[in-house]
C-alpha cells in the first residue's frame, strides 16, 4: 500500500512540472512583468534597474527555476487588487468551494444511484425510458441555465429559498441541486450500463438460486460490482464538478474560489489567477488519488502491491 | 472500414455499386432510429436557421424601441402580436435575437471543434505512431490537461490574454480548441497503437515508405471513423462551453449577439421578465440535444466501440 501511494505521488510530479512550466510561459506571454512594477513615467534606465534587481534580465530557464522555488514555497506574488499575498486569498475561499462540491456530490449520488439502479432492473420499462430521456435532456441543458430556472421557480415564484449568497443554511440548496443534477445525469447513465452488465453474470443467478431475497441479490451482489466502473467515472466527474462550480458560484453569488478566480480574470489580477489554477489542479489530482483508494474497499481483488 | 471491402465472389458491377448501396442502408438505419432521426432533423433545422438568419428574422435584432420595453410573449398577459417571444429591457425582439444568435453559437462551435480535431489528431497520430520521447511528452501533457477542468483552463488563458480588446471571437475559438484537443488525442493515440501493428503498415514499411506517408496514407484513413464520431459528439460540448464563457462575460462581447450573453442579460430581469432568460436557454438545449442525438446515432452506426 505504501509503495503504491509513493508511486502514485511520484506519477504526479511530471504533471505538476508541466503545469508550472505552462503557467510560467502563460505569465510571460501576459506581458513584461517589469511594466507592472515600474511606475508609469519611469525612464529606460530606471526600468533596466528594476529588471536587473528582480532578475528579469536573466535567461528564461533561470527565471523559471526561481519562480518554481517561489511557487513551492507558496509564494505566487501579490494581488494588486487586494494588496496582499495571492495564495492565502485563494485558500481562504477553499472551504466554501469544497462545501458546495461535497454537498453537490452527495445530491448527485442520491439521485444517480436509485435512478440508475431502477432503470437497469426494470430495463425498457416506462420508468427506464423516463430516466433515460431525462438524463439525455440533462446532458443538453447548460448547468447555469438549470440554475437560473431553479432561481425562477423556487426563489422568485414559490419564494421557498433564498436567491443567492451564503448567509443562511438553506442558501446551499439551490446551488448544490444545480451542480448535483448536472453530474447525476451522466452518473446514472454509467450505473445503468454497468449494472446491466453485472445482472447477466453467473454469480447473480447463483445468488438467486440460493434463495436470497431479491434486494439482497441486487444490493449485495449486483450494486457492489457495478460500482467499480462507476467509481472511475465518479473521479472524472469530480474534476468536471469543480470546473462547473465556477459557473454555479457566479450564478448564485456563492463566495468561493471560482468566483474569486473569475473576478480576478476580469481585472487581470494574474497572481491570484495562477494561484487559483494551481489550487484547483491540486484538488483534482488529490481527488483522483482518493478515488483510486476507494477501489480497494470495493474490490478486494485489486491490491496495490505491484 | 475494411469490412466494407466487397467480397471476391461479387461481380465487378456489384463492387462498383457497393458503396452507394451501403450509404442507402445507413440512411435506412436512421429511419429505424427515432431519436437519431429527431437529432438529424434538429441539426438540419438549426443549420438552415443559421444560414438564413438575416433573411428570416421578423424584426431588426438590434433596433432599440424603448416604448416596447419588456413586452411579454404573445400568449402571456399583456403580450403583443408583433413580438412572438416578447422584447428585452431595450425593446429589442427576443425571437430575432435568438435566431441571429444561432450564427455565433454554431460557427464558434464548429471552428472550435475543427481546431481541437486538427491539433488532437496530429498529436494523437504522431505520438502513437512514432513513440519515443515525443509520445512520452504528449502523454504527460495529456495527464496534465486532464487534471485541469476546462473552465479553469479557459480562465487561465483568458486571464493572460485579457477579456477586452483584440478579436474576442478568435480568442474564444482558440480557447475552445486548446481545451478540447485532449479527448481527440487520447482516442486517436489508442487506435493508432493498434493500427500500427497491422500487416499493411508492416508491408508499407517493408517497401520503404516514409513515416509521414504511412501515417497519412495508411494510419489516418483507418482511424477516420472515430474522428468523425468524436467530432459530432464534441460539437455539443463546445456549444455549451461557448455559451458558458459568454455568459460569464469572458467569451464574445456585446454588441455581438449570442445565447450566453442573452442569458446573462436575462438574469438581471428574472423577477419581472421570466422570458428573457428562458428562451435563449431553450434554444441552447434544443440545439445541443439535436447534436447529441445525431452524434449518438452516428456512433452506433460508424463506431460502436466508442460507446461508454
Amino acid at each position: 500500500m505504501t509503495t503504491y501511494l509513493a508511486s502514485r505521488l511520484l506519477q504526479m510530479v511530471p504533471s505538476l512540472f508541466l503545469l508550472t512550466v505552462a503557467l510560467f510561459v502563460l505569465m510571460r506571454l501576459g506581458g513584461d512583468p517589469v511594466m507592472h512594477l515600474a511606475h508609469p513615467e519611469a525612464s529606460p534606465e530606471e526600468i533596466a534597474e528594476i529588471r536587473a534587481a528582480y532578475g528579469f534580465d536573466r535567461p528564461w530557464p533561470e527565471q523559471y527555476w526561481k519562480q518554481l522555488l517561489m511557487m513551492l514555497r507558496g509564494d505566487f506574488g501579490e494581488s494588486f487588487r487586494f494588496r496582499s499575498p495571492a495564495l492565502p486569498l485563494v485558500l481562504e475561499k477553499l472551504p466554501a468551494t469544497m462545501e458546495l462540491a461535497l454537498v453537490s456530490m452527495l445530491v448527485a449520488l442520491l439521485i444517480a444511484i436509485p435512478s440508475g439502479l431502477i432503470s437497469a432492473i426494470y430495463q425498457n420499462s416506462p420508468l427506464d425510458l423516463a430516466v433515460t430521456a431525462i438524463s439525455t435532456l440533462g446532458r443538453a441543458m447548460p448547468n447555469f441555465w438549470i440554475g437560473i430556472m431553479m432561481i425562477l421557480l423556487f426563489a422568485v415564484y414559490l419564494e421557498w429559498l433564498p436567491v443567492s449568497g451564503r448567509l443562511e443554511t438553506t442558501s446551499i440548496v439551490l446551488p448544490a441541486l444545480t451542480l448535483g443534477t448536472s453530474v447525476a445525469t451522466s452518473l446514472a447513465r454509467i450505473l445503468r450500463s454497468s449494472m446491466l452488465e453485472v445482472i447477466r453474470q453467473e454469480y447473480m443467478t447463483t445468488a438467486k438460486a440460493k434463495g436470497l431475497h431479491r434486494w439482497v441479490v441486487i444490493m449485495g451482489h449486483g450494486l457492489r460490482n457495478a460500482l467499480i466502473p462507476f467509481v472511475t467515472v465518479f473521479g472524472l466527474q469530480m474534476a468536471w464538478l469543480l470546473g462547473g462550480s465556477v459557473i454555479v458560484e457566479e450564478v448564485f453569488a456563492w463566495p468561493g474560489m471560482g468566483r474569486l478566480l473569475l473576478n480576478s480574470v476580469k481585472v487581470r489580477d494574474l497572481s491570484v489567477v495562477m494561484a487559483g489554477v494551481c489550487v484547483f489542479a491540486l484538488v483534482v489530482m488529490a481527488t483522483n488519488l482518493l478515488v483510486d483508494f476507494l477501489y480497494t474497499t470495493l474490490d478486494p481483488r485489486i491490491r496495490y502491491s505491484s | 472500414m475494411t469490412s466494407s471491402r466487397p467480397e471476391a465472389s461479387q461481380s465487378p458491377w456489384e463492387m462498383v455499386d457497393a458503396p452507394r448501396r451501403q450509404g442507402r442502408r445507413r440512411l435506412w438505419r436512421l429511419r429505424k432510429s427515432p431519436t437519431g432521426l429527431l437529432g438529424a432533423v434538429i441539426v438540419l433545422c438549426v443549420t438552415t436557421v443559421m444560414l438564413l438568419a438575416p433573411e428570416i428574422v421578423p424584426h431588426d435584432p438590434e433596433k432599440i424601441d424603448l416604448q416596447q420595453r419588456l413586452v411579454p410573449p404573445i400568449w402571456a398577459e399583456g403580450g403583443s402580436g408583433t413580438h412572438v417571444l416578447g422584447t428585452d429591457q431595450l425593446g429589442r425582439d427576443v425571437l430575432s435575437r435568438i435566431v441571429l444568435g444561432t450564427r455565433v453559437s454554431l460557427l464558434v462551435g464548429l471552428a472550435g471543434v475543427s481546431l481541437a480535431m486538427l491539433t488532437g489528431v496530429f498529436l494523437g497520430v504522431t505520438s502513437g505512431f512514432l513513440g519515443g520521447w515525443w509520445d512520452m511528452l504528449v502523454s504527460r501533457a495529456l495527464d496534465t490537461f486532464l487534471a485541469i477542468p476546462f473552465i479553469i483552463l479557459a480562465l487561465a488563458v483568458i486571464g493572460v490574454l485579457g477579456v477586452k480588446g483584440g478579436n474576442n471571437m478568435l480568442r474564444l475559438i482558440l480557447v475552445l480548441g486548446l481545451a478540447n484537443w485532449v479527448i481527440f488525442t487520447r482516442v486517436v493515440r489508442g487506435e493508432v497503437l493498434a493500427v500500427k501493428e497491422r500487416d499493411y503498415v508492416e508491408a508499407a514499411r517493408a517497401i520503404g515508405q516514409r513515416s509521414w506517408r504511412i501515417m497519412l496514407g495508411y494510419v489516418l484513413p483507418n482511424v477516420m471513423a472515430s474522428i468523425i464520431v468524436l467530432s459530432a459528439l464534441q460539437i455539443s460540448t463546445v456549444i455549451i462551453a461557448e455559451a458558458s464563457l459568454s455568459f460569464l462575460g469572458l467569451g464574445v462581447q456585446p454588441p455581438t449577439i449570442t445565447w450566453g450573453i442573452m442569458l446573462a442579460d436575462g438574469r438581471d430581469h428574472l423577477a419581472t421578465s421570466w422570458w428573457l432568460a428562458t428562451f435563449p436557454g431553450l434554444a441552447i438545449t434544443v440545439t445541443v440535444l439535436g447534436f447529441i442525438l445525431w452524434g449518438d446515432w452516428l456512433r452506433d452506426v460508424l463506431d460502436p466501440r466508442l460507446r461508454e
